[in-house]
């Protein structure tokens, strides 16, 4: 026996009732994984616009659905204590406690393996964001096309907030043309140059929107000819630090969502230690109380534990009762040579039974 | 003359008081609730302080907070009466308490109906001459980005200004002395607008300078130009803001001023049909409940006689020695 304590009727009785109220408190944290899913998921659908790929979404999808399943689990772990201690309802949940024990511990791994995921696929979600930036500043002076016609809003609006610029940096904003055609005068000198300069005809500038502007800067922002030193009074394209956002819009992101996973780290490392000492406890109000029901007087002293034999000889056991119900499930070529005998054998058993059921009416009549 | 008189059998009053626990709860509640309104209300004044000229409207946020205490009090003695209420034996403790605590309780919840109702007197904006200060100019920009305005009224405001500071100028270009010399007080006011006046809405580039001169930019119609940059004044835009914050806050304020006199109501009642079985040997028997027992004038002067009687704002002990004085001669 594994971890063995006696338990007097007083103490299951105690188990009993401090079980019960952990399970509500196991109940309240499984709605709290939930909503804690929900909320991660709102916050990645909200910028889902320069998000390339979903795959840094089944963090919160996980998160939901354990959450979901753990409140149904410690549900019936409050009902099992509530029979617990009631000798004629209790035997009815032996079954249901084998599968309840294997779902909380398919809880507890699913919640580490969240934990884990949102450190692993911090990569992952870089380069989405990678690629979703760089697709919305090509696409932010398509503002006539449609399906693209809010990029632009939606990367001011980013940019604004996040208070970051470009994809990598405000440089970014160099290599795109982000001022749309129907803007450009192209009878201007400037306008032709400029697009005579570069393979594509692109109309390139050195300059950024508006919403790169970092306001704690003292001078009112420097926009265009952000490299000709001479555009500008008093003004070193190089030594100049606060004029727009230094950071880039991926770098800025990715920590907002990293920092949010992690902040929710503790509070899934608690529920997975509340949700470890619910089973545990439930384990031992099993075998205390089916011990006390097996003994002549009820009400005395039994043992409980957490496992009846060892760790390998149980291992053991479970693999052979799995291995036991898959072979059952099989066509076995044994079982079909054997089944033509084993149904004639059954129509004399069930003759035997007509034959044992029909006496009774006859002496009737 | 005896208000709102009604019959309570035992099982009536049974369940007027388990209703009345319930209801006390959810007071309790509430009253935390307004609480919190209060320092939410105070917390969104106190980050504005800076463009707000007016201090008086801290008075609003700050009775909230004192109703709420108030109200958290006055209800958690309330579920403790009820709980009490159908003891017979217990229920007389709290009789000399009962007459102060009505007192009390009806001047709270008066007292947060008139915080509901003060919403007057707010003016916002000071008066930004000199916005070329470091953190003047961050806290304009931030609050012009984030209330979606420019400028006090409207983006005019920003021409009669000079928002630029002179160490970003060069004094020896011929664009700055022009313009320099173009006015009395030598300002470099020019027709444009910083870059927090900027919408993100619009499908074109912002344009921030030279806002008035049609030509200086392709395809641009000054007169007709609505989404290159706020149209709103942030005067209106703060206005419009607190005055959500406080419709929002007011609703919520009344509601949970009728949970509140629902709740005194009935528990006049229980203690009034309480009050009828005291002494009586069957504690299960119908009697009566009532609101006031004399009309409401009546019960106002009875109310306010101890409190004239301590401001000896009525003479009665001078009144009484004046007539104590004559008999032993």
């Amino acid at each position: 026996m594994l971890l063995k304590i006696t338990f007097t009727q007083q103490r299951r009785v105690r188990l009993a009732q401090g079980l019960w109220l952990m399970s509500w408190l196991a109940v309240m944290s499984g709605a709290f994984i939930f909503c804690l899913g929900v909320y991660l998921k709102t916050e990645l659908l909200r910028r889902a616009e320069v998000m390339d790929n979903t795959e840094i979404h089944v963090v919160p999808n996980i998160l939901m659905m354990v959450g979901l399943v753990s409140i149904g689990t410690n549900w019936v772990a409050t009902r099992v204590c509530q029979d617990s201690l009631d000798a004629s309802r209790f035997p009815r949940w032996k079954l249901l406690l084998m599968a309840w024990f294997a779902v909380a511990v398919l809880l507890c791994c699913l919640l580490l393996a969240v934990v884990v995921l949102s450190y692993a696929l911090q990569g992952r979600l870089e380069e989405s964001l990678k690629v979703g930036l760089r697709n919305g500043i090509r696409f932010y002076k398509d503002t006539d096309v449609p399906g693209r016609c809010f990029q632009k809003e939606t990367i001011d609006r980013l940019q604004m907030e996040f208070r970051c610029c470009g994809n990598n940096n405000f440089k970014d904003w160099f290599e795109v043309q982000w001022v749309s055609n129907r803007y450009l005068d192209f009878t201007s000198k400037d306008v032709k140059d400029r697009i005579r300069s570069n393979v594509d005809g692109r109309y390139l500038l050195d300059g950024v929107p508006f919403s790169c502007c970092n306001p704690a800067s003292p001078r009112p922002c420097l926009q265009y000819h952000l490299t000709d030193n001479s555009a500008h009074y008093s003004y070193d394209y190089q030594a100049e630090e606060l004029n727009l956002y230094s950071r880039g819009c991926r770098q800025a992101l990715t920590d907002y969502y990293m920092e949010m996973m992690n902040s929710t780290g503790p509070g899934v490392l608690s529920v997975i230690l509340i949700q470890m000492s619910v089973l545990v406890s439930l384990r031992y109000l099993q075998t205390a109380v089916e011990g006390a029901t097996a003994l002549e007087d009820p009400e005395g002293e039994s043992v409980g534990y957490l496992l009846e034999k060892g760790v390998k000889e149980t291992f053991e056991d479970v693999k052979a009762n799995v291995l036991n119900i898959l072979k059952f499930a099989q066509v076995d070529p044994s079982a079909a040579e054997g089944s033509p005998g084993a149904e004639d054998a059954e129509k004399p058993a069930d003759n035997t039974t007509e034959k044992a059921a029909s006496p009774t009416p006859s002496p009737a009549s | 003359m005896v208000v709102m008189k009604m019959k309570f059998p035992f099982q009536k009053r049974v369940k007027l008081a388990q209703g009345l626990w319930l209801l006390s709860w959810c007071a309790t509640v509430a009253g935390a609730t307004t609480f919190t309104l209060g320092c939410i209300l105070k917390t969104e004044l106190r980050r504005r302080a800076e463009v707000m000229d007016n201090q008086d409207i801290h008075i609003v946020p700050n009775t909230l907070m004192i109703v709420g205490l108030a109200s958290l009090g006055i209800n958690y003695f309330a579920s403790k009466i009820c709980q009490d209420a159908l003891d017979a034996g217990r229920f007389p403790r709290w009789k000399n308490f009962l007459k102060p605590y009505f007192a009390v309780s009806c001047f709270f919840t008066v007292l947060m109906l008139l915080a509901a109702g003060l919403r007057n007197g707010i003016r916002f904006y000071k008066d930004t001459d000199t916005p070329g200060r470091c953190f003047q100019k961050q806290n304009i920009d931030r609050l012009q980005m984030e209330f979606q305005c420019c400028g006090n009224n409207d983006f005019r405001d920003w021409f009669e200004v000079q928002w630029i500071s002179n160490r970003y100028l060069d004094f020896s270009s011929k664009e700055v002395k022009d313009r320099i010399k173009s006015n009395v007080d030598g300002r470099y006011l020019v027709d444009g607008v910083p870059f927090s006046c900027c919408n993100p809405s619009s499908p074109r580039p912002c344009i921030q300078y030279q806002l008035t001169n049609n030509s200086a930019h392709y395809n641009y119609d000054y007169q007709t130009e609505e989404l290159n940059i706020y149209l709103r004044g942030c005067r209106e835009a703060l206005v419009n803001y607190y005055m959500g914050l406080m419709n929002t806050i007011g609703a919520g304020v009344l509601s949970i001023f009728l949970l509140q006199g629902s709740v005194l109501v009935s528990l006049r009642l229980l203690q009034t049909a309480m009050e009828a079985v005291a002494g009586k040997e069957n504690t299960e028997i119908e009697t009566e409940g009532y609101l006031l027992e004399k009309g409401v004038k009546e019960t106002i002067m009875e109310y306010l006689d101890p409190v004239l009687k301590f401001f000896l704002l009525k003479n009665q002990v001078e009144e009484g020695s004046a007539a104590a004085t004559p008999t032993p001669t």
